[in-house]
């Protein structure tokens, strides 16, 4: 178990330094620069600013000046938002897109569950078919399609929300529940999957024949191993919703980091770029680490491999 | 002296019941299953539709009338326009090309890597396996559509760049598919009886091995088609995608949810064709795995 997390560990490792190398060097060939956008910069004021925030200097030297500060935690400064670092705004728009993030994983996880394990339990009744429509449903429809009808009906028809905005707990409601509903309809199909091949299964009778009830039968024996096919889910779909922000946030305005990061890119914010892209690698690096462990630790065959 | 004996009569030869192919089989399967073939229907009225629809039109995708404005569904314009007074329903049929268009070629490029990439691991095993696959693994924790979106951002949201972009990001499912296949395949003794024949690797993986991974190869291809169909509108809507005035289901779906509050038919056609044509996708791809028998294995 030890040599497998290390490995693991090493080739995350890996992985994020491919990303921070590739980002750089491809943010550095393209053309244009942070300053090209502003008018009536003459060229002594130009070469001041590229001074100033070492743009002067050969490629490589960057390079090697950027990945010193980044060991020390420092992102740099931001070239659009003079006076402030990337790692200020970072820390002030995080905390809008984590919020979103865990209320949406929560919605997904609770409705997913729920759904997937009544359709399961009660196969080939009206509730196994109503939940099954659910998950092709919200697989294929997708949040930017959902989000603005969503919007329409209950904000502008009903006007029980406010389209946009994130202000009163209120603002959370739409935003979370648009996110939350394209993940929880892949986690109640992978749920009733996981579950109706466990359900067959030799042990689930010796449970029901010593008395268990069914609901422990359900939940003490079938879901842990029924859930195996969700964990492995959990890694891309947290990946998902972190990029399903982009979307969410520019549907109802929310100042939250996927729009920064967007917007970054058009105004060629190199810092900024790079520092939001390596967030969402570790982020989502980190969380595809946590779940092969929880699958190896819930399925040895995993970890022999 | 010896009188030629008597004819021996002719075995009787009953006719040769013709078996019925395994792809007959499953397209027997295939047909019993109603919502998939619901789902061939709606995608081919969709791609007709969309193919052959805008010769039949009397306005073009990027047509103005600017007197006309939003005009409500009905009269000339069946589903009205937009607010540059563009016939919906023709713009609908432009986008409808643009947006198959991405999705089947972009699929296509996985495809050909994936199917390529997973066959050459699969088959030589080893070392080489090894390394191929470890890398695989490293690309799939990378945040790829933060790297389209970059790509689009940087590059000016060329179209054909859009194809490659998206291609490269979703093959690494399919070739780890093809390499499991091709792996059972390889150990099977048809392959020991073809490599006992001195046929060469190059036609023993691509003449005897792929052939018989083709079932999850066409299942797995369904499904990959909607992914990519959304990562284009998802690219679209952001606005990083296809530029107006071309059109595309994506960009309709931005423009709708932008105008929604007064004109709601510019959101609810467009999402409704988007919606309809990834469910019939969906239902299709999930109707041929029942088919062709393919096992949901994704490890």
């Amino acid at each position: 178990m030890l040599r497998f997390i290390t490995s693991r560990i090493l080739q995350s490792l890996l992985a994020l330094f491919l990303v921070i190398t590739a980002t750089f060097f491809m943010i550095r060939f393209v053309p244009g620069g942070p300053f090209t956008a502003e008018k009536a910069v003459t060229p002594e004021i130009l070469r001041n600013l590229e001074a100033h925030y070492g743009l002067n200097k050969p490629l490589w030297q960057q390079y090697l000046d950027y990945l010193g500060s980044l060991a020390h935690g420092d992102l740099g400064p931001s070239f659009k938002y003079p006076n402030r670092t990337v790692n200020e705004i970072i820390a002030d728009k995080v905390p809008v897109s984590a919020e979103l993030g865990l209320l949406s994983l929560g919605v997904a996880l609770v409705i997913g569950l729920t759904l997937g394990t009544l359709a399961a339990v009660r196969r080939n009744t009206w509730i196994d078919y109503v939940a099954s429509s659910f998950g092709m449903i919200g697989i294929s429809i997708p949040t930017f399609v959902v989000g603005p009808l969503l919007v329409l009906a209950l904000a502008i028809y009903m006007g029980w929300f406010n389209a946009s905005g994130w202000y009163g707990p209120a603002d959370r409601v739409l935003p979370a529940l648009v996110l939350g509903i394209a993940y929880a309809a892949p986690i109640s199909r992978l749920t009733r999957g996981g579950l109706l091949e466990i359900l067959h299964q030799d042990f689930i009778r010796t449970a029901r024949a010593k008395g268990a009830s069914e609901f422990r039968v359900v939940t003490r024996h079938a879901l842990r191993g029924g859930l195996l096919p969700v964990v492995s889910f959990l890694g891309p779909a947290v990946a998902g919703i972190l990029t399903g922000s982009f979307v969410i946030e520019t549907i109802f305005q929310i100042p939250g980091i996927g729009r920064e990061f967007i917007n970054s890119a058009f105004n060629r914010d190199y810092t900024l770029v790079l520092g939001t892209v390596i967030l969402y690698a570790a982020l989502i690096m980190a969380l595809n680490l946590v779940v092969d462990i929880t699958q190896a630790w819930m399925n040895p065959k995993v970890r022999l491999e | 002296m010896v009188a030629s004996s008597p004819p021996l009569p002719l075995p009787v030869t009953e006719p040769i019941e013709r078996g019925l192919s395994p792809w007959h089989d499953a397209w027997l399967r295939l047909r019993k299953n109603k919502l998939a073939v619901f789902g061939m229907a709606a995608l081919a009225v969709t791609t007709l539709a969309c193919v052959l629809g805008p010769l039949l039109m009397h306005y073009g995708y990027e047509e103005q009338n600017l007197d006309l404005g939003a005009a409500r569904p009905g009269g000339a314009h069946w589903l009205g326009t937009d607010t540059l007074g563009r016939d919906l329903l023709v713009r609908l049929l432009y986008g409808g090309r643009v947006s198959l268009g991405v999705g089947l070629a972009a699929t296509f490029v996985a495809l050909t890597i994936g199917v390529v990439y997973g066959a050459i691991a699969g088959y030589f095993g080893g070392k080489l396996d090894a390394v191929m696959m470890r890398t695989v693994d490293i690309m799939y924790s990378l945040p790829f559509p933060i790297f389209v979106i970059l790509l689009m951002v940087f590059f000016g949201r060329n179209i054909i760049l859009l194809f490659v972009a998206i291609g490269a990001v979703e093959w690494l499912t399919m070739a780890r598919i093809v390499r499991g296949q091709v792996m059972a395949i390889k150990k099977m003794e048809f392959i020991e009886a073809a490599r006992a024949l001195g046929l060469g690797r190059r036609r023993i993986i691509f003449r005897h091995i792929l052939p018989n991974v083709l079932g999850p190869i066409i299942v797995y291809t369904t499904l990959t088609i909607p992914g990519v169909m959304l990562l284009e509108a998802f690219l679209s809507f952001l606005g990083l995608g296809v530029q107006p005035p071309m059109s595309s289901w994506g960009v309709l779906i931005k423009d709708g949810a932008e105008k929604m509050e007064e004109f709601s038919w510019l959101l609810i056609f467009p999402g409704a064709v988007f919606s309809l044509t990834l469910f019939s996708l969906n239902f299709l791809g999930d109707g041929l795995r029942d088919a062709l028998d393919v096992r949901s294995s994704k490890d």
